[in-house]
């Protein structure tokens, strides 16, 4: 058989499969991220089956994957309801970065990674999944419960925070000097900041640019827009995919709306190859020895985020049902965590044991969010005496 | 009263105000354009018990039944002092003869006497509708006559 008969034979089975996948999922009502992650350990290095021909086509559209996540992401928000937010919950963001940053940075820490594993790991134990929590939301018929605003606006902190550690990030796994890390944090905080500045003032200007009615020339605009930004921000060392996540921010309105339907299904295709690709390149049999430690992470880091959740809905004045809502809504990890390990583990700068931590953690962490969102209530309800909240997720 | 109006980034914003009884009830406007009508919880406040996403036509036409419902109890206290005078509310469904008609094609005063005082439509008020008002399925249109007059202005409604 000739290379490209091959090719596209595996590509196919691969697409396929993920459909199968992701019909799975929704049956039985969870995220199909853990299945895709799964998926690709099935198909790659140590895997059951060995698939050559579609490395380098995985690992292209793995990167165009993360594009349209962050891209769809800075869609998702507008400028001024990311200042709001970042106003209205500044301390409930904080006390998240803090609480749930720190347990992946120190488990890092102790297993030798250096202040670079450190790094990586904190961003990958800080960030909620705000696709699987909003799913969840929208699931379970929260849309007009009193904390969902509240969940809301943790996740709007939390992606600002992205905004500015991806470009750190960056520097850091580029193993640049501490003075040129200091500049190029420097130029990354002063683009983002320069592209909210406008965003808020000339949003409408950089829609036009980009809007069309035709939908054809709208997707190709969108796309061909999102990659030259990521790919000058990528040479500015800022991080490609926040070049994407800050288009999409300055991209507002009705222009966002229709964006973000047109680009659905494109995201949808990439992402999943993404997180088949992430998958491919960890070796199955290296997940193992580091289970123990994902579980200790998965228990720590759902408390923290309960611990998170309960009191920023209790300054919201939330009762105490809502405010353990609120914290089980933030457990689900998932997207953004497999984006900053696959960012770490494409630098060359983190250890394959690094990726299998970072697997088997989202692995835990996608399937235990939504259970933990759907059973709070009546986990609660059976230890009806004022429990303590790190006692309920685990 | 006191509607509480709270963004929902990604999704959209909420509207809601509390009844004297205790319920929290409100909508949210979804970004994609549709409607979820919610009722908190009797036990917990900040739950809802029951979500009910709603189409444009559905939450139109909730409000005009509500709205109407309200208009029609002031015009009948209104109209208490006068024997014989009934107010009652009709609705124009889809496939009724006079959807997309201008409402004088029904020659409703002339034929059974009964007066159309307000048409509800998408929650506003419309109030005494000339006869070239066009009727649209969903409006709810308040009549005032006798028992034997409205009867008979149903039954014009209903089969022309």
């Amino acid at each position: 058989m000739d290379e490209l008969a091959l090719t596209l034979i595996e590509l196919g089975a691969v697409v396929f499969s993920l459909g199968l996948l992701a019909r799975l999922a929704g049956r039985i009502g969870m995220s199909p991220i853990p299945l895709y992650l799964v998926g690709g350990l099935f198909f790659g290095a140590g895997g059951l089956m060995k698939l050559e021909g579609i490395q380098s086509f995985a690992h292209l559209s793995g990167e165009i994957g993360v594009i349209l996540l962050l891209l769809m992401l800075g869609l998702e928000y507008s400028a001024s309801e990311l200042v709001t937010g970042m106003h209205r919950s500044w301390k409930g963001g904080v006390l998240d970065l803090v609480l749930n940053f720190l347990p992946g940075a120190a488990l890092a820490v102790m297993l030798g990674w250096g202040p670079v594993g450190a790094m990586v790991m904190g961003g990958i134990t800080y960030i909620s999944s705000s696709g699987i929590a909003a799913k969840v939301i929208t699931d379970l018929g929260r849309i007009g419960n009193r904390e969902t605003p509240v969940i809301l606006s943790i996740l709007v902190f939390e992606d600002l925070a992205m905004a500015m550690y991806l470009p750190i990030l960056t520097a850091t796994l580029a193993g640049i000097s501490f003075l040129e890390g200091l500049l190029t944090v420097g130029i990354s905080l002063a683009v983002v900041t320069v592209v909210l500045a406008v965003a808020l003032r000339h949003g409408h200007r950089v829609s036009q640019a980009v809007h069309s009615e035709n939908s054809e020339v709208f997707l190709l605009n969108l796309l061909g827009a999102a990659l030259l930004v990521a790919g000058l921000a990528s040479a500015l060392q800022v991080s490609a995919a926040v070049g994407a996540f800050l288009l999409g921010i300055a991209i507002s309105g009705a222009t966002a709306h229709s964006a973000t339907r047109i680009l659905e299904p494109l995201r949808d295709l990439f992402a999943a190859i993404f997180f088949v690709a992430f998958g491919l390149n960890t070796d199955p049999a290296s997940i193992p020895p580091v289970l123990g430690w994902a579980v200790v992470l998965a228990v720590v880091t759902a408390a923290t985020k309960m611990v998170t959740g309960v009191w920023a809905a209790k300054r919201a004045g939330i009762a105490r049902r809502g405010r353990f809502r609120t914290g089980a809504a933030l457990i689900a990890r998932g997207e953004f965590s497999i984006v900053i390990a696959g960012l770490a583990v494409a630098s060359g700068a983190a250890s394959s044991e690094l990726a299998a931590l970072a697997t088997a953690y989202v692995l835990l962490m996608a399937i235990l969010g939504p259970l933990a969102a759907r059973y709070v209530e009546p986990v609660l309800q059976k230890f009806s005496r004022p429990a303590a909240p790190d006692a309920v997720p685990a | 009263m006191n509607v509480e109006e709270t963004d929902l980034p990604g999704l959209g914003r909420r509207k809601d105000f509390m009844t004297a009884s205790g319920r929290r009830i409100g909508v949210v406007e979804l970004r994609e354009g549709q409607t979820e009508l919610f009722v908190s919880a009797w036990d917990d406040p900040d739950t809802c018990q029951a979500s009910i996403p709603l189409t444009g036509d559905e939450a139109a036409t909730l409000g005009n039944l509500l709205g109407g419902q309200h208009l029609a109890m002031k015009l009948t206290e209104a109209h208490r002092e006068v024997p014989g005078i009934v107010t009652r509310q009709f609705s124009i469904t889809a496939g009724s003869p006079f959807q997309n008609q201008p409402m004088g094609k029904a020659c409703i005063r002339t034929r059974c006497g009964v007066s159309i005082v307000a048409i509800m439509r998408e929650g506003e008020v419309v109030p005494s509708p000339g006869p070239d008002v066009v009727l649209h399925s969903g409006d709810l249109l308040v009549a005032v006559g006798t028992q034997e007059g409205l009867d008979t202005a149903a039954d014009i409604l209903r089969n022309g």
